[in-house]
């Protein structure tokens, strides 16, 4: 839905910027979307950037609100209807809600007895945390991609990304998360030293071959919260492009021909990427509680 | 697109939601699902246990039938047996009964036959001596004849 005062490129980079809240350095030269100067800031200023150029002047103190505000607004959603439904939670007949929920946190006990055999207390809720959350957050994709950033245009917010797993922060913030407990209880269960002797002393215990054991182990120990992260992000940014892209069609009834398949298709991507994340962390840690 | 502190907010409304979930929804959620477990499982022993018992009272009572049925034709027996013992007893006791009146009869018959007879006898000795009077048209020494009529009368 390119406008007659947006190009195709601009269209593409407007629905692929966050709205960024943070501090423009002094002497910053405020553009309009001409190109043409319209303020040099005298101080340095906290304000919402108008423009890619402005986000990235920002640096890293800088919020994305859309996406922390979508995810915060998904997670307390998920929380809530939860928490209703474990408030209320009765041994006898369940409601539709209590049936929902109780389908939910069986499918995800399941999951985690399969994989994880030792007794944690913290594993089956974070994964269950991780794959609600995920779901939710993936399912804004499903949203057309012109509604909500129409709004916020309407009401004069000037960027809206409401997929909060299509911004890599989110993704990689999530996987930080699971590569810290994944250290922390790799520590916890083996120790420092088993810890250190499980990166050194394997695959090959030899001491003349421990840098290269480090090296192996470190890059495979390294791997585990990038890949997390961007298999999620790479997954769903992807398939926000093809909804932008579709969208971009001049045709109108492409828009049915093309985006009805793809979202249709997209369900399954979003519920496998939220499971897979989540499989993943429990595999994670259990190899982290696994001595050798 | 820029990695900034977004990934900061994020890690901490994610631990924040973790521990959340951790604390105030899995355990709830968790022990309903194993009560209903534990009830489902206790209703299924109960029903098993139920059925079990129902065979065992089935069981008794068609042996308590069967030995009611016995003992009734005993009873019967021992009834029928009595009853006929009863009758033949009653049937002796008649006979008997009958023996003993036939014989009082009998003594009766007798002792009023031997009164008849005495009488007969003294009315004989009587009136033989009044025929023998007549005959003789003059009084008999009744003394003296007396030997003659108490020998008539002991024959008769």
């Amino acid at each position: 839905m390119a406008t007659e005062n947006q190009t195709s490129a601009e269209y593409i980079q407007h629905h692929l910027q966050n709205l960024t809240f943070g501090r423009l350095p002094e002497g910053f030269e405020r553009v309009d979307h001409h190109g043409k100067v319209v303020e040099t800031l005298t101080d340095s200023a906290w304000t919402i950037a108008h423009n890619a150029a402005e986000a990235k002047a920002m640096g890293f103190w800088a919020l994305h609100l859309d996406t922390l505000g979508w995810s915060i607004f998904l997670g307390v959603l998920f929380l809530y209807l939860f928490r209703k439904a474990a408030i209320y939670a009765t041994s006898g007949v369940p409601g539709a809600l209590q049936n929902f929920v109780e389908l939910m946190v069986e499918f995800v006990d399941t999951n985690v007895k399969d994989t994880f055999h030792g007794r944690n207390a913290l594993i089956a809720p974070l994964a269950l945390t991780i794959f609600v959350w995920v779901f939710l957050m993936n399912l804004m994709d499903l949203v057309p991609v012109d509604w909500l950033p129409l709004i916020a245009t309407q009401l004069g917010i000037p960027f809206m990304k409401v997929v909060p797993t299509t911004d890599p922060n989110a993704t990689i913030a999530m996987a930080l998360a699971v590569f810290g407990l994944i250290i922390y209880y790799s520590i916890k269960v083996k120790g420092v030293g088993g810890f250190v002797g499980e990166l050194t002393l394997h695959p090959f215990n030899h001491w003349s071959l421990i840098p290269f054991n480090f090296l192996l182990e470190f890059v495979g120990l390294l791997a585990k919260p990038v890949s997390l992260a961007l298999r999620l992000f790479g997954n769903l940014y992807a398939g926000e492009l093809i909804f932008i892209l579709i969208a971009l069609i001049p045709v109108w009834w492409a828009q049915w021909f093309l985006s009805v398949p793809w979202a249709i298709f997209h369900i399954l991507i979003i519920v496998l990427q939220a499971f897979i994340f989540m499989m993943l962390t429990i595999v994670y840690l259990s190899m982290a509680h696994e001595d050798h | 697109m820029n990695l900034n502190a977004t990934l900061i907010g994020q890690s901490l409304a994610f631990a924040i939601f973790v521990i959340f979930c951790m604390k105030y929804v899995w355990p709830p959620v968790m022990q309903a699902l194993k009560q209903r477990q534990k009830k489902i499982a206790d209703g299924l022993e109960a029903a098993d246990r139920a059925k079990r018992d129902l065979e065992l009272a089935q069981d008794k009572a068609g042996k308590q039938l069967r030995e009611a049925k016995q003992q009734a034709a005993e009873i019967i027996e021992q009834a029928n047996k009595r009853s006929s013992q009863i009758i033949e007893e009653a049937k002796e006791q008649a006979r008997v009964e009958g023996e003993r009146m036939k014989v009082a009869a009998q003594a009766e018959i007798e002792q009023e036959v031997n009164r008849a007879r005495e009488t007969l006898r003294a009315q004989v000795a009587t009136l033989a001596i009044a025929g023998a009077e007549k005959i003789l048209g003059e009084a008999v020494n009744e003394k003296a004849q007396s030997k003659l009529v108490d020998q008539l009368a002991a024959e008769l």
